[in-house]
């Protein structure tokens, strides 16, 4: 990334850049991700990740499962993150890839938030991510594609707010509700049916689960919930009072309702 | 090549070290001090945007008194130091020492190597997260640092302050008791007066915070109501 904020004024640096990936490329560039590599072997990727707006925040959830070819590499897999206190990423996409770019971003929040003594706009952290991602764009053309879900509460507008991306960086504000991963076509039109304006906290919170469940019978890289082996969808609920990841028994509640309802009557 | 007059060495340091203090001296003073759940600290500071006190990292906090520019290059440094090491080793091995060390490295060579020496003090606090202890570094303009035990003063009246703390410190004070202490210590001197809450800023590295980052700045409300307390 070439865009310093350090300006040269009269020979000496003008302003601090508050950017952590600045900073790392320039005196660690071997401990960011590269801009380009070897032709893709098959890596674990993660899967289907959504986010839905409610009243007064959002909540954004994934399935646990990453699949390499058509192995499970791993059942467990963590795929939603607070970013900070407000905000709240979700990735689909090369896991190595998504792992390193959600602990970037994270970081670079924190350090912006240090160094300038400001937490940066809502608008702005989904700006930075764009940026993050279009410097992915070489791996991506290998087939190593991260493709993330932004969201957070804006402070200054009162109300939740959800971004999405392309794997160019391409970033466009979503109104209602949105998916991305290999079963991000079954989920959205889960959420078609289920989301509508006015949604309580508890309510967005079911529909997500149904959404989850309904992309893990149609897409065989999605993981449903796990009932025998306890392993639950991940959510991070972002309202005015902050970023927090979703206790895990309303997710088991949300779930048990969505399951029940489609027991056949006996 | 121009020509330099010989200095004798001693001179030059009593005359760089003179400036520094000369420096120090004109701003206002921080304190420093552990209570039961971490570490305050607290200055006398009109501006409520323009910090003395700020967040490095997770556990550790800095504080800076003298010339502005210059303690706020090295909070700077200090949190890129901080923020770099966490990355590539892991957030528990950012360390307060490892700071005070290399704060100590850059103002002994810009103390000795360069035109002016800096005019700062700085503070670098820590707690740790399950023990029941705190550290506090004071590095000064020459590049010397010490350990501190307990509360710490710096800045204009430093030895007065650390005098009058030293009378009146305990330990195992509360947030209230160290915040109305602390400013009732900072109002003995240059004249005896009452330092109202908008006139302080105060933040505390907390062991007890649920979050990952202990550090949190102290509302005025809550200064005040600790000040009434």
């Amino acid at each position: 990334m070439t865009d310093r904020i350090e300006l040269p004024l009269a020979g000496t640096p003008f302003g601090a850049s508050p950017s952590f990936l600045d900073l790392v490329r320039r005196e660690h560039p071997d401990a960011v991700p590269p801009g380009g590599g070897d032709a893709p072997f098959a890596v674990p990727h993660g899967t289907t990740v959504l986010g839905l707006k409610f009243v007064g925040g959002i909540v954004m959830a994934g399935d646990r499962r990453a699949t390499a070819g058509n192995i499970i590499a791993d059942s467990k897999m963590r795929k939603v993150f607070a970013a900070d206190d407000y905000s709240a990423i979700a990735i689909a996409g090369a896991a190595g890839q998504a792992a390193d770019l959600v602990k970037l971003f994270q970081l670079e929040l924190e350090h912006y938030e240090k160094i300038t003594g400001d937490r940066l706009s809502l608008e702005g952290k989904a700006n930075r991510l764009a940026q993050m991602i279009r410097s992915n764009f070489p791996m991506a053309l290998q087939g190593l594609v991260v493709v993330p879900m932004f969201g957070g509460f804006d402070e200054r507008k009162n109300e939740g707010r959800i971004f999405y991306y392309d794997a160019t960086g391409g970033r466009w504000e979503e109104d209602d509700y949105q998916t991305t991963g290999s079963g991000g076509q079954p989920a959205k039109n889960s959420l078609k049916k289920r989301w509508r304006p006015g949604l309580t906290a508890d309510e967005a919170l079911r529909v997500a689960m149904e959404a989850l469940i309904d992309a893990a019978e149609d897409d065989a890289a999605t993981g449903g919930p796990d009932i025998a082996r306890k392993i639950w969808p991940i959510a991070v609920r972002v309202t005015a009072d902050g970023a927090a990841d979703v206790p895990e028994d309303e997710v088991i509640a949300a779930v048990d309702a969505v399951v029940r309802e489609r027991e056949s009557p006996s | 090549m121009s020509f330099m007059p010989y200095v004798a060495p001693e001179q030059l340091m009593k005359d760089r070290s003179e400036y520094a203090h000369k420096g120090i001296a004109r701003g206002r003073s921080v304190i420093g001090l552990e209570y039961t759940d971490g570490l305050l600290f607290i200055a006398e500071n009109p501006s409520a945007t323009l910090h003395k006190i700020s967040e490095i990292y997770d556990q550790i906090a800095f504080a800076g008194v003298g010339k502005y520019s210059e303690f706020e290059e090295l909070r700077i440094a200090g949190i890129r130091l901080a923020d770099l090491r966490g990355y590539q080793y892991g957030r528990e091995d950012v360390k307060a020492r490892d700071l005070a060390n290399a704060y100590s490295q850059a103002l002994s060579t810009i103390f000795t190597q360069q035109m002016k020496p800096y005019e700062v003090e700085i503070l670098v606090g820590e707690v740790d997260g399950e023990v029941d202890g705190a550290g506090i570094y004071h590095v000064l303009f020459d590049g010397s640092v010490s350990d501190e035990q307990g509360f710490v003063a710096m800045g204009g009246h430093a030895e007065e302050l650390t005098d009058a703390l030293r009378d009146r410190y305990e330990r195992g004070w509360g947030l209230d008791t160290a915040v109305r202490t602390a400013v009732q210590v900072l109002g003995t001197t240059p004249e005896t007066r009452e330092i109202s809450a908008d006139q302080l800023e105060a933040a505390v590295v907390d062991r007890t915070r649920r979050q990952r980052r202990k550090f949190r700045r102290l509302q005025p409300a809550e200064v005040s109501a600790a000040l009434a307390g």
